[in-house]
């Protein structure tokens, strides 16, 4: 046997050490820069003027400010009372918002409607329902510090603001989910009991209650967490609770001080969201 | 016969029962404690004089100012809070990216011994909001709109770096192992067989945070950090109920397009 027939197997080709789309990556890469381009043009992005060096020396001087926090027991106790604030402001907020939202949410869904039980929803009832869904819809576009701003020049600083501005933010975004979660159920039962002549509020009670309580529970508690955030956010106006304390702070530039408030305010937010999720897995 | 006491529903299991009682007396404990511990100033927003008060108030916001030198002004504000919302949410999509992949357990025997430390920095930085960031980066990065990237930046890389963790984690490990099966290292197998599968579900979740960030961005200017904030409360703490109107009207507008343009992005996507 002549061995020489038996060659090698001629080498394949060396894998292409460029990138077959390379071309179409640096085109969007490029694209992507010109269009961010005017973006930090416009929110004068320069990153290096961090690194200044008056920058630099402010900084340093907050930073070491920082350490050690403040724990002096008055100041540690104002702060767990304005704690305490910050979750009352946040669940008053709540349940005014629960007051005004569901009221609106019974009125402004389609699936406790009479006239759609047969065909189309009647011209009156599809307009009132439209007019209460746009309500909301700008209830809950105003930012809550909008709000909180407007109802401080009305009813003075103070915590009456804060709770004002929760509820009505909270009202728009609770009636627009509670709305959706009610029209994403199975609408058999309700439409039968409205159909066998049982009033709305009966309808409700125990067509559509036993099916979405849980998600409605589930969500409420979830804003409440977020209510509670919330409240943080608007004492940066004179709301009160630990958003201000924190504006007091930092104005001052007590580091030590606004270190000891952001540790409470992000173990507030930890107790809170723990809560919660037991709240819904209990309830879910 | 035994009626089971799962199915029928007169015996309801005692535990469940008087978990729910003791959540509603809870709940109402707490609302009760609120409204008492809180001075709330009924007397003075229901009277009758709080109610003149107010409607004169809401009068003070008509007519609006719509003079062309002001409305350049809001144009170019609204642009500003605009450009913030769209580059702090970039920037926290590149960096909560490059956070997820050490936040997340790759597969079950990962030790992902970077995880908790990760998560500990995402949650802290989540746990700030956008307004006391921005109050903190102040002091660094001067007045103005760049102070307002930096803080909707850092606390949405919290936010979107543990969304996209989750993501990575719940994607369907196939890939990921076929790759690693063929000893690639831990970025590649990342980068090849995991991202491609969860880059829509991590778009729409950039998109919603977007759709959150141009309502922060429109108040971070309430302490100077630019854009239509600043406006606002510049006039607001003149008494210019006028231009103030104006404002809110460019506010509703900006939060009203960005909401449609996000839920139309993400309809487009998952068509």
């Amino acid at each position: 046997m002549n061995t020489s027939v038996l060659r090698p197997a001629a080498p394949r080709s060396p894998a292409p050490t460029r990138d077959p789309a390379w071309l179409a990556r640096v085109f969007w890469t490029g694209a992507a820069l010109v269009l961010l381009w005017p973006l930090a043009v416009a929110t004068e992005f320069r990153p290096w003027t961090l690194l200044e060096a008056q920058n630099l020396k402010v900084t340093r001087q907050f930073l070491s400010g920082f350490w050690p926090p403040a724990i002096e027991p008055e100041f540690v106790g104002m702060l767990a009372r304005e704690a305490w604030r910050t979750v009352a402001i946040a669940t008053a907020g709540m349940t005014l918002a629960l007051l005004l939202a569901i009221p609106m949410t019974l009125m402004a869904t389609s699936v406790l409607s009479v006239s759609a039980l047969s065909g189309r929803m009647a011209r009156l009832p599809f307009w009132g329902r439209q007019v209460l869904r746009w309500t909301l819809i700008v209830l809950r576009s105003v930012p809550e510090l909008v709000w909180a701003l407007v109802f401080v020049r009305v009813v003075g600083l103070g915590p009456t603001a804060g709770v004002l501005a929760i509820a009505l933010t909270y009202a728009g975004m609770l009636g627009k989910v509670y709305g959706e979660i009610l029209e994403s159920g199975e609408p058999h039962a309700t439409q039968t009991l409205l159909r066998n002549g049982s009033s709305r509020l009966q309808a409700f009670f125990y067509g559509l209650m036993p099916q979405n309580a849980a998600e409605l529970t589930s969500y409420t508690v979830y804003r409440w967490e977020c209510a509670i955030r919330s409240s943080v956010v608007l004492g940066f106006v004179g709301a009160g609770g630990l958003g201000q304390q924190m504006d007091n702070s930092m104005k001052m530039f007590k580091g030590d001080e606004v270190l000891s408030i952001l540790i409470v305010f992000v173990a507030l937010v930890a107790l809170a969201d723990r809560v919660s999720a037991g709240l819904r897995k209990a309830l879910g | 016969m035994n009626p089971s006491t799962r199915t029928d529903p007169q015996i309801e299991p005692p535990s469940r029962r008087s978990a729910v009682r003791c959540f509603g007396v809870g709940v109402l404990g707490l609302v009760v404690a609120s409204f008492w511990s809180l001075d709330l100033q009924w007397a003075q927003f229901l009277s009758l004089d709080a109610a003149r008060s107010m409607g004169r108030f809401v009068g003070e916001f008509f007519p609006p100012d719509t003079s062309p030198v002001f409305l350049e002004r809001v144009a170019l504000a609204t642009w500003e809070t605009l450009a913030m919302s769209l580059l702090g949410t970039l920037l926290a999509a590149a960096f909560g990216l490059a956070l997820a992949l050490p936040a997340s357990r790759q597969h079950e025997a990962d030790a992902a011994w970077m995880r908790a430390p990760t998560r500990l920095v995402l949650n802290a930085l989540r746990s700030v909001p956008e307004l006391v960031w921005a109050g903190l980066l102040l002091i660094a990065a001067g007045l103005g709109p760049f102070a307002g990237t930096l803080a909707l930046a850092l606390h949405t890389t919290g936010v979107l770096g543990r969304l996209f963790a989750e993501a990575v984690e719940n994607a369907p490990p196939g890939p990921a192992a076929a790759l690693r099966a063929q000893g690639i290292g831990r970025l590649r197998v990342f980068l090849y067989a995991t991202l491609p599968q969860v880059l829509p579900q991590l778009m729409s979740y950039t998109l919603y945070r977007w759709e959150n960030n141009i309502r922060a961005a429109a108040i971070l200017g309430v302490v100077g950090a630019g854009g239509l904030g600043q406006l606002l409360s510049f006039h607001m703490g003149l008494f210019h109920m006028g231009k103030t109107a104006t404002i809110l009207g460019a506010m509703l507008l900006l939060v009203g397009l960005v909401d449609a343009l996000s839920h139309a992005a993400r309809r487009a996507m998952t068509r």
